[in-house]
């Protein structure tokens, strides 16, 4: 499982970036920088670049996971580079963004964007697996979700726009509901495709979710 | 409450007309109230479609109120791209009380794919939850599970696409529509009789009534492009070859002729209930494929 992520253009960085002249850069030595959005390379890179904006570079660290508790530990260590700085810049995925973001009261700004958390399909393509919608179906669809292979999360089959097993949004994209066919074909639990989901409880969790696991 | 005059005639056993009007994209009503004008009275309904493929429109409901002031009968499309499940309860007990009877139930085009890419695709339900809605609220209890303060009562459909590849994905979904309570069927556009008599042979076996698209192609280059691009489109290449054989400024029709023998081979044949003509853009002609077909009202 990863946090898939894109670079936010450069020019919407500058934008956000223009009231501060001292920026720490923190990059991430998981997800994105297995996604080239946010790793050693690319904090490198960063760097360069606010440098020639005429900005100063107050330090920079690529944390293990910027997720994780230990980003704070690493966070006193950078303790005087980061005080020096006006704002953080974060090229980790929204969740770092936020972890760090809690650490500190100086603004903390995501360089990158967090588009979905994917499964790695074949080497190099993550794709969407799970929307965590709270009440999880593909029991019954063959282990393939249609809340997010669905382009409208549809759960009960195919909409009228599928083509060639196709989606209607995409012909490079499959339909969930070819896939699911054939896969429940493969099992012989073909009943399934029959079988009538109920309106879907958009709220197993209402938001804001939290779960406290004792 | 009377039945509405659409299911009347779906029951009577005739075989059923209907067609269909875009709303427009502004406030002027002018060609779609002349549209309601040539069809109201050679039809048995009319549908209004309901912000098609994903463009956003004047309303499908202001479009059925329009046809039943002035004396059509409505057939309400109403999708699931744009409305939670309280907004289409909502939206189907007012239309039930302005004597909009018929419904015909969908999930709705793709956001990406319209003129509003951005927007929020809501999706809430789908048409097969859409159609188990209508036969609770007939049943006088909302989704909530609360009691209904007077009840509606519709004639409901959803559609199917026979062509469509693969087809049992397809036939899966269209066995739960009728399951979920669809009382009748308008199919995606055929244009192979046999494909068509052969899907026929399979739904026979359904309590619910068939009634065919008929799409009206204006010209061979529409009709590579339905094939290329629609989904579950299939245009036969004899048809194409006379469209394309068409002498200049003769194609539309062309295919006046063809929709107007299809439509006769299917009355004849008794292939199906009904058919439902779409005529996309070019209303005005539909009088004139019902004269081919030699039907009159
Ligand atoms: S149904 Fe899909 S979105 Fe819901 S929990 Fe299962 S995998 Fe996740
Ligand atoms: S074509 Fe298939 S995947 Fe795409 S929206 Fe329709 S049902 Fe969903």
């Amino acid at each position: 499982m990863k946090s898939i992520t894109k670079q936010k253009d450069f020019e919407a960085v500058k934008e956000i970036l223009e009231p501060f002249d001292r920026i720490f850069i923190f990059g991430c030595g998981t997800c994105t920088t297995m996604t080239h959005t946010g790793g050693v390379e690319e904090v490198a890179e960063m760097c360069g670049k606010l440098q020639e904006l005429g900005k100063l570079v107050t330090g920079s660290t690529v944390v293990p996971t910027a997720c994780d508790e230990v980003t704070e530990e690493i966070m006193k260590q950078h303790g005087q580079a980061i005080e020096n700085a006006t704002a953080i810049l974060v090229m980790s995925c929204a969740l770092g963004v936020q972890k760090i973001a809690s650490y500190i009261e100086k603004p903390v700004i995501p360089a990158v964007d967090t588009l979905f958390i994917g499964v790695e399909d074949t080497p190099g393509t993550f794709k969407e697996a799970c929307d965590q919608c709270g009440q999880c179906i593909i029991g019954e669809t063959a282990g393939i979700c249609p809340i997010t292979a669905c382009h409208k999360g549809l759960v009960n089959g195919p909409c009228g726009g599928t083509s060639n097993g196709k989606c209607e949004v995409d012909k490079e994209r499959d339909c969930a509901f070819t896939l699911i066919y054939n896969r429940l074909k493969i099992q012989g639990r073909l009943d399934l495709m029959k079988k009538y989901h109920e309106p879907k409880n958009y709220h197993v969790e209402p938001r804001p979710k939290v779960i406290k696991v004792s | 409450m009377a039945k509405s005059s659409f299911k009347e005639a779906l029951e009577s056993g005739k075989f059923v007309i209907t067609s269909e009007i875009g709303p427009p994209k502004g406030t002027n009503i002018e060609p779609m109230l002349h549209h309601i004008d040539l069809l109201k009275d050679i039809v048995d309904g009319i549908n209004v479609t309901d912000h098609q493929s994903s463009v956003m429109r004047f309303p499908s409901i202001g479009g059925c109120l329009a046809i039943k002031e002035r004396g059509g009968e409505p057939i309400l499309q109403m999708t699931c791209r744009d409305r939670n499940r309280m907004a289409l309860q909502a939206d189907l007990l007012y239309a039930y009380t302005r004597g909009i009877r018929n419904v015909l139930c969908l999930t709705g085009d793709a956001v990406p794919v319209g003129d509003h890419p951005t927007a929020k695709g809501v999706f809430d339900l789908d048409s097969s939850q859409l159609l188990q809605t209508i036969r609770l609220l007939e049943s006088g209890k909302d989704m909530g599970g609360n009691d209904l303060n007077g009840s509606p009562e519709f004639c409901a459909g959803a559609i199917v696409t026979p062509e469509a590849n693969p087809i049992e994905p397809q036939l899966a979904k269209f066995e739960k529509k009728i399951e979920a309570g669809a009382e009748f069927i308008q199919t995606q556009a055929i244009y192979d009789l046999e494909n068509f008599a052969k899907f026929m042979e399979y739904a026979r076996q359904f309590n619910v009534k068939i009634m065919a698209g008929i799409v009206l192609l204006v010209s061979a280059r529409m009709a590579k492009f339905m094939n290329n691009n629609v989904p579950g489109i299939f245009v036969p290449d004899h048809l194409i070859d006379e469209l394309a054989a068409a002498p200049k400024g003769e194609a539309l029709n062309t295919g006046i002729r063809i929709a107007g023998r299809m439509v006769k081979q299917l009355k004849e044949q008794n292939l199906c209930d009904g058919v439902h003509i779409m005529a996309i853009g070019k209303e005005e002609v539909v009088p004139d494929i019902l004269a081919a077909a030699g039907i009159q009202k």
